[in-house]
């Protein structure tokens, strides 16, 4: 059940990215912002949290898990050691992620070559 | 030739590809679906080895990034993201592909202005409104002492 649910979240919140593509002529980088952000909001309003523990992956795989984990990140390092926190908790939360994309961005762009995009 | 905003953006309607809504719908949500699917069976089998949830979350992020990464090298992820827009584009793999696909391109113009710069062009904007965004919510935790 938990694999038809990470499927069905995940699904449906990038059908949400879509019709935002669609209806509203946003671009991608825009989207990916307003994803992030929104995140961010639905985890501070306590709403993330338990999509994440329902869905799995299909809640923290989308880049609203990213701004979830921005979050988390902030209110747990302010938690743990006070105003310093508010500064280092969002990005060292989401370092992982930064750090692979970078890494794997250097990696590919030393082994790859640039293609036609289509 | 001189246009308003207006006549602009019905040219650019006019100009632009049909691209049914039901249809993109219908990709995004099985590609994203799948996706996410994937990033599920990582994050159950991480937990099986022993992982920690917040470890093995973070490693279910670096194994789909280079994934992504190596699928953007090979051109593939480009080939699914034509058709499957948003479904390729919201999961971390296309913020992995956002980073990994300028890499590649502007390897030509060197590895700092090329390659270092280029890398944040979508990745930036997003790295910084996250992060603006997460610093104001942990400055709202530290002034109500709220939980998060």
């Amino acid at each position: 059940m938990n694999f038809f649910w990470a499927f069905a979240v995940g699904g449906l919140l990038c059908v949400a990215g879509q019709l935002l593509i669609d209806l509203t002529a946003m671009t991608p980088a825009r989207v990916l912002v307003t994803f992030v952000v929104a995140g961010v909001a639905l985890s501070a309003l306590g709403l993330y949290g338990p999509l994440a523990d329902f869905a799995g992956a299909g809640a923290t795989v989308p880049l609203l898990g990213f701004g979830h984990l921005l979050a988390q990140g902030a209110a747990e390092a302010v938690a743990e050691r006070g105003l310093l926190g508010v500064l280092t908790g969002g990005l060292s939360s989401a370092s992982a992620g930064i750090a692979a994309s970078l890494a794997v961005g250097f990696v590919m762009a030393l082994a790859g070559r640039s293609r036609d995009q289509n | 030739m001189k246009l308003n905003a207006e006549e602009y953006s019905a040219l650019c309607k006019q100009a632009s590809p049909r691209s049914p809504l039901a249809r993109d719908c219908c990709w995004a949500f099985f590609v994203g679906g799948a996706i996410c699917l994937a990033g599920e069976g990582l994050r159950v089998l991480y937990l099986r080895l022993g992982l920690s949830p917040e470890d093995a979350g973070a490693l279910v992020s670096v194994t789909l990034v280079a994934l992504s990464g190596a699928a953007t090298a090979a051109g593939w992820y480009q080939k699914l993201a034509s058709r499957a827009g948003a479904g390729t584009l919201v999961p971390i793999t296309g913020f992995a592909n956002a980073v990994v696909a300028p890499a590649i391109e502007f390897r030509s113009e060197g590895l700092v202005p090329g390659v270092g710069a280029k890398m944040f062009t979508i990745a930036g904007p997003v790295i910084v409104y996250g992060t603006l965004a997460s610093a104001i919510w942990g400055a709202l935790v530290w002034l109500t002492g709220a939980g998060g």
